[in-house]
């Protein structure tokens, strides 16, 4: 290992993971190929790719990074966070927050200051915590801060007094359905029930163009290839080991010296950011954040994804979660009635046959091929270290 | 140790083709049917109402085409699940338009899933017929409401109380979403203009799904138990009815002593109830299934028949979406094409038969002109019409109760062709009409 | 309303001057003749007309506006015959002689409307003040109370000097207060305050409050007796009502606490004991509800005996499919506690399905029985919930015979082993496969009891569990993994902060307090308030 040193960092970072390059080679293609054929093809042309595919990608890319962000805790530091919707929700809303402001004298009410829910709510002037929204650098700021801070007092306490395991989860649970009854009340002003919507523009683009779709697709795609290296570097860091340390043994880890609740504090900010960044991107593209997005079962949904994908390699919850959003959007169209049976049966067969996830299971039909051929074989499955 | 190579990237690239192929290619479908898309919550909270819709959509479709069809064409319907989930709404409202190529869409149910839908159909120019009694505030080219405004139903309804019952004390009662908001803002200032005291009034917000009423029900014969006749005007949603109503009963609050009058109970909702000790509370709809007309006779017998039960009751959104169909098939055959942009010039004006009896009508505003019945809950879970308006009241997009929509108005006909149009600047906010 | 009061009263002073007999004979005439223009009558019209059959002398007057009353008046449509419909047995008004009516639509009810019920009930009361019974008489003197506008003082002071039963009385010198409040007289308004004062009616505090309202600045001074008389008693009133309205909260908060006792005990025993994340546990509920239903639809007749044996039919449903679980899933995933939340999760997704497959995605009617309709009256100003008081004992009843299931039986004892050691367990010859599988299948049963309690209080459909499941988790956590006296304290005093913040601050907000507090309390003691040595805790 010692010639890493004399290699760029990004090569470095993913010496020893081919699946994560093929996954980044796939991202930048897409990036290039999904807006060029939706721009350049005309419509009828068999090449055309439609903006419904292209923000149905976008909107799963954006799941891509939470799932990232959500493995990086669970697969290798093991916080079961079951609250990381809520993440994903406020870095949403301060996006949403933005778009709102950019629609200016154009809502209905044509009130160049108030949105339109305020406007129809009585309120006077702007609340205080909307100042500032009206840039989008602040705006950005936030989406980061927000989930951040949030997090960061969260996992101080928590980590801080010891909360672990199923406790952990379902403190972060109370945290996200807290925040959901709030962000429900109207009086709350961000829109109540119905949230945020009708966004016009962003940084001037009109969203309801394909140049802007394009654009965003490509931010997301971006946004997750950023994530996940920032992710990889976490995980294959000194810090990574101690993270492993920590999910294995807390106890231990904590008698070595370390001060485990830093580490923790440090990844949970972390991967709450990536949320929050996950939440901005998908706002755009959906045209609409409400306090649904804060709802347990959503977060739940998270944990899903990377178990499906297989938990504890971050392409894998990548996967994951393109694959059941997949499922989800192909069975609401084709069998609208029976989508749940097929969901349900999904998630069931895969924690019973796949413990290891899609990703597991390529792993180990894989390792069975090479038994097989009974050559070198216990070399290249250790390169799958990383997989608890 | 592999190294970036061919290898991987032509991989990359299949995996890359085959996305293409499988989600980018809309097969060119020979347009020899009319798609009539369906997007109501098959799953999830909102299930519960929209299912009946996605079955009433379907078996008006299966009825026109028992009559041939529209302009020689059989309908088709596409059904989607949007699983009560709102930005899948948008997504879905997306598929329809882009990949199924629908004419048009019945669907939407809750104000947030209208909304989320919106922006879609107004940048895709699609075409769609909400069925759902909503809050007003809103126009948009591309929607036909044929629910009510809130001057057709909630307004009347305080009239009959206040007139016909001698109702002096208020209990405003709501769920915390935009309808009944919106709808409590118009009756709060309506009381007040008909001279009501602001003590007079108790406004009460509850979150969706609230289950333990035992204060609030308390709270409301408190304020009852004043001497004066007191009424509760209830815009409580979905599955809190329930639990609210029987807490009701539990702690003996009687339609005599203190009526509810609500505006989300329907035959649907009430066929989940134990309605003996609701009887006499109120609801205030376009349509009961009461209503003595031979259309609704026919109607009813049609859906027993398509449902294959006799047990299975009709309501205010079902007629909704009859008429909503109706004057769509007779506008695209008024028109010759199912072109939105002709289509929507057909629509207004057109007049299709109530279930009620009576005419209802398109108006320039999108909006319908119905009739307002009042009924009282039965034991048999029916409503006994008890009270309706002398005619037909026109749906009112901006409501005049609320200063910032007073000068509003919606007129999508020439020379206005606007949505939310002030009269007094004369200019056009908000969203024009793209064609 | 006095109308008709004046008409009784002229058929009475009539009725004194004529001979019996005759009148008797011509009011039942009148009665057939007025009964008759019921059907075609408008909703003001039937109010007259009932006014007009009150006055008439005839012992059929009383059933025939009772049923009119419960809505059993119908009418044949083709010879507009009076009948009285009870059930299945359909009657002439007037003979009682039974009638054949082929059809379901051969007859056709005659409506009543709110104003029109209430016309009713204070026409009968007027006439049952005179009733045998005492039962009667006291429902009659309740609803003259709250009609006290419209009652003649001579109707009232009649009854008062017959009147034996004390109850009755107390409420009689109650009505007799209201009426005498209004006169011209001093005297008589003074003796009015005298025998209103100290009750705590709703009507006596809204006659006072219109009283002491009625003042101008001048009349203070003037009539000064009355006035702090009323004021005096009017304060004392609003002290004990407003204790009461302490009780009332807090029997709201313990009805709360049970409810929520009710979803967690279940769960205490899949997730506390097994350390299973069962996200299928709310499904659970739901299948004990919709077990209520089944059996309610199997005995329509015998709604409160049906209640009963749905407790046990619900806790073999809910066990049964519990058991399936275990064996079919859960069974392989021991030792991975986080995956059953996925798996869990995944069969509940399903359960809701199938539930909406086979009973629709509608709400299922489920009746309540009588005797747990209503409210009993501790004091005027304190009516207490029947059904409230009975789900309180029922979880308490449920949670001791978990205890003692747990705490003296064979399979208890074996579980808690199998709890804190499972290899010295299995190696005692304990089969803990067995006992995991009962284990869950005890916990999921008793979910499915707690399904038949809440289909009294809530929707029966689909989506039931889902609207338990995280304050089922959070009540469990917060009492403490594993320890069922830490729900029991968990569930009641969630259920109590509850109810002491909604007054407060709203209901939303109240709850946002508890979930905030409880992520807090967590902080302080991060294994809840009862913590208890198992491999859930060791698992995590």
């Amino acid at each position: 290992m010692t010639r890493n040193d004399n290699m760029g960092p990004l090569t470095r970072l993913l010496m020893n993971d081919a699946q994560g390059r093929k996954l980044l080679m796939v991202l930048v293609a897409l990036a290039v190929i999904i807006p060029f054929c939706n721009l350049v093809f005309p419509q009828d042309s068999f090449f055309h790719i439609s903006t419904y595919t292209m923000t149905l990608l976008g909107k799963y890319l954006c799941y891509a990074l939470l799932a990232i962000a959500v493995d990086l805790i669970w697969g290798y530091c093991g916080i079961l966070s079951l609250g990381h919707g809520a993440f994903f929700a406020l870095g949403g809303y301060a996006m949403g927050m933005y778009l709102m402001r950019q629609i200016g004298d154009r809502g209905v009410y044509g009130n160049a200051e108030l949105p339109d829910f305020m406007v129809f709510l009585n309120w006077q002037e702007l609340p205080w915590y909307w100042f500032g929204f009206d840039q989008f650098w602040f705006a950005m700021l936030m989406v980061l801060l927000a989930p951040g801070i949030l997090a960061f007092v969260f996992g101080f306490l928590a980590f801080r007094s010891r909360v672990t395991g199923v406790y952990l989860s379902i403190i972060t649970q109370a945290m996200t359905y807290a925040l959901l009854l709030a962000f429900f009340r109207n009086d709350m002003g961000f829109g109540g029930n119905n949230g945020l919507t009708d966004f016009k523009d962003i940084l001037g683009y009109s969203l309801q163009s394909d140049n802007t779709r394009a654009a965003l697709f490509i931010a997301s795609v971006l946004a997750v290839i950023i994530g996940y290296l920032i992710s990889r570097f976490i995980v294959t860091s000194k810090l990574g080991r101690v993270l492993v340390a920590i999910r294995d043994a807390e106890s231990r880890a904590r008698f070595l010296g370390y001060r485990v609740e830093y580490y923790k504090l440090f990844v949970f900010v972390v991967s709450s950011m990536l949320a929050g960044v996950a939440g901005a991107l998908y706002v755009p593209q959906v045209g609409i954040i409400n306090p649904g997005e804060f709802a347990p079962i959503n977060s739940i949904e998270i944990i899903i994804w990377v178990a499906v994908g297989g938990r504890g390699s971050l392409y894998g919850a990548v996967i994951g979660a393109v694959l059941v959003n997949y499922a989800k959007t192909y069975f609401t169209g084709a069998f609208a009635e029976l989508w749940l049976f097929m969901l349900g049966g999904l998630f069931v067969l895969t924690t019973l046959w796949l413990p290891k996830g899609v990703v597991g299971l390529w792993a180990q039909i894989k390792e069975k091929q090479q038994i097989r051929k009974a050559g070198s074989a216990a070399a290249n499955a250790s390169a799958q270290g990383d997989v608890s | 140790m592999k190294t970036f190579g061919k290898n991987s990237l032509s991989k990359a690239g299949k995996v890359l083709a085959m996305t293409a192929l499988a989600a980018g290619v809309s097969l060119a479908n020979a347009a020899d049917t009319i798609k009539v898309g369906v997007l109501h919550s098959l799953s999830g909270t909102m299930a519960i109402s929209e299912t009946t819709l996605k079955d009433t959509v379907l078996m008006m479709v299966e009825e026109q085409n028992k009559k041939g069809g529209l302009l020689g064409k059989k309908l088709e319907p596409v059904v989607v699940d949007p699983a009560s989930n709102w930005p899948l709404f948008a997504e879905k409202t997306r598929e329809l338009l882009e990949k199924d190529k629908v004419d048009v869409i019945f669907g939407c149910w809750t104000s947030v899933s209208r909304k989320s839908v919106l922006p879609v159909i107004e940048e895709l120019n699609g075409l769609m017929f909400y069925p759902v009694q909503y809050e007003g505030e809103e126009s948009s080219y591309n929607v036909f409401y044929t629910g009510a405004a809130p001057n057709q139903q909630a307004i009347p309804a305080v009239d009959y109380l206040m007139n016909e019952v001698g109702v002096k004390r208020w209990v405003l009662a709501g769920t915390d979403y935009v309808y009944p908001r919106t709808t409590n803002k118009i009756l709060e200032s309506y009381l007040k203009s008909k001279g009501v005291a602001e003590k007079d009034i108790m406004i009460n917000y509850t979150p969706f799904g609230h289950s333990d009423w035992q204060t609030i029900v308390s709270d409301i014969k408190k304020f009852g138990g004043a001497g004066v006749k007191t009424a509760v005007v209830s815009t409580i949603n979905g599955d809190a009815n329930v639990p609210f109503y029987k807490e009701l009963a539990n702690q003996g609050v009687s339609a005599e002593d203190i009526p509810v009058v609500a505006f989300s109970v329907g035959e649907e909702e009430l066929s989940g109830f134990d309605t003996k000790p609701l009887v006499g509370h109120l609801a205030a709809w376009n349509y009961f299934m009461s209503a003595d007309s031979k259309e609704n006779d026919e109607f009813i017998k049609a859906w027993h028949e398509f449902t294959k039960s006799e047990d299975r009751v009709t309501n205010d959104p079902m007629e909704a979406t009859y008429i909503g169909f109706e004057m769509w098939a007779k506008a695209v055959e008024k028109a010759g094409t199912t072109d939105v942009a002709k289509v929507e010039a057909a629509m207004i004006g057109i007049e299709v038969p109530n279930l009620t009896g009576g005419m209802a009508k398109m108006n320039k505003n999108h909006h319908l002109s119905k009739p307002v019945l009042i009924g009282e809950i039965q034991e048999d879970g029916q409503f006994d019409i008890v009270w309706e308006t002398d005619g037909v009241v026109p749906g009112d997009a901006w409501t005049d109760f609320l200063p910032e929509s007073k000068n509003l108005i919606s007129d999508w006909t020439a020379p206005v062709s606007c949505g939310n149009y002030n009269v007094v600047t004369k200019t056009c906010g908000g969203a024009v009409a793209t064609e | 309303m006095r109308m008709y009061c004046r008409q009784i009263f002229l058929a009475l002073a009539l009725l004194v001057s004529f001979t019996g007999q005759v009148l008797a004979a011509q009011d039942a005439d009148n009665l057939k003749a007025l009964t008759s223009q019921l059907i075609a009558a408008n909703y003001a019209e039937k109010e007259q007309l009932a006014g007009q059959i009150a006055a008439l002398d005839d012992e059929r007057v009383l059933p025939i506006l009772s049923a009119l009353l419960e809505g059993e008046l119908f009418y044949k449509k083709d010879d507009e015959q009076i009948l009285i419909v009870k059930g299945d047995a359909i009657n002439n008004a007037f003979s009682g002689d039974a009638v054949d009516v082929p059809g379901k639509r051969d007859k056709k009810k005659i409506g009543v409307n709110n104003s029109l019920r209430g016309e009713l009930r204070s026409l009968i009361a007027r006439a049952q003040i005179n009733s045998r019974k005492e039962s009667v008489r006291l429902d009659a003197a309740a609803n003259l109370l709250k009609n006290s506008a419209d009652v003649e003082l001579t109707l009232v002071n009649e009854a008062l000097a017959k009147e034996t039963s004390s109850d009755v009385k107390d409420i009689l010198s109650l009505v007799r207060g209201l009426i005498l409040l209004k006169s011209e007289d001093q005297a008589e308004r003074i003796t009015a305050l005298e025998l209103l004062d100290g009750s705590l009616y709703p009507e006596v505090r809204a006659s006072l409050n219109q009283f002491i309202s009625g003042f101008s600045e001048e009349e203070i001074k003037t009539r000064k007796t009355e006035y702090t008389a009323a004021t005096k008693s009017l304060a004392s009133i609003e002290t004990l009502v407003e204790m009461n309205g302490y009780i009332e909260n807090l029997y709201f908060g313990l009805a709360l606490g049970a409810v929520l006792l009710l979803a967690a005990i279940g769960l205490a025993i899949t997730f506390g004991v097994m350390g299973v994340i069962n996200m299928a546990h709310g499904e659970m509920i739901m299948l004990g509800a919709y077990t209520t239903y089944v059996v309610q639809q199997l005995m329509p007749d015998h709604t409160g005996l049906s209640l009963v044996v749905s407790i046990p039919a619900a806790f073999l449903v809910a066990g049964a499919v519990g058991v399936a679980i275990e064996r079919g899933v859960i069974r392989h995933l021991y030792g991975r506690p986080l995956e059953t939340l996925l798996a869990t999760f995944g069969i509940s997704l399903i359960l809701q399905q199938a539930v909406r497959s086979v009973f629709s995605p509608l709400n299922r009617e489920v009746a309540t029985p009588d005797w747990m309709a209503g409210t009993f009256m501790l004091n005027p100003a304190l009516e207490l919930t029947w059904n409230r008081l009975y789900i309180i004992i029922f979880s308490l009843l449920v949670l001791a015979t978990l205890a003692l299931v747990l705490k003296r039986t064979l399979f208890g004892l074996q579980m808690r082993a199998v709890t804190m050691n499972r290899p010295m367990a299995s190696s005692m010859g304990i089969r803990t496969g067995w006992v995991d599988a009962l284990t869950f299948g005890l916990g999921s049963g008793i979910a499915g009891i707690a399904g038949v309690a809440l289909s009294q209080l809530t929707n029966v459909g689909p989506n039931l569990g889902q609207a338990y499941i995280i304050d089922s988790f959070m009540v469990v956590v917060f009492g403490g993994v594993g320890n069922l006296w830490g729900t029991l304290v968990a569930a009641m005093s969630l259920g109590v902060a509850n109810k002491i913040f909604e007054p407060i601050a709203g209901a939303v907000l109240a709850k946002i307090l508890v979930l905030v507090f409880i992520i807090l309390f967590i902080q302080k003691r991060p294994r809840g308030l009862f913590a208890l040595k198992g491999r859930a805790v060791e698992n995590g």
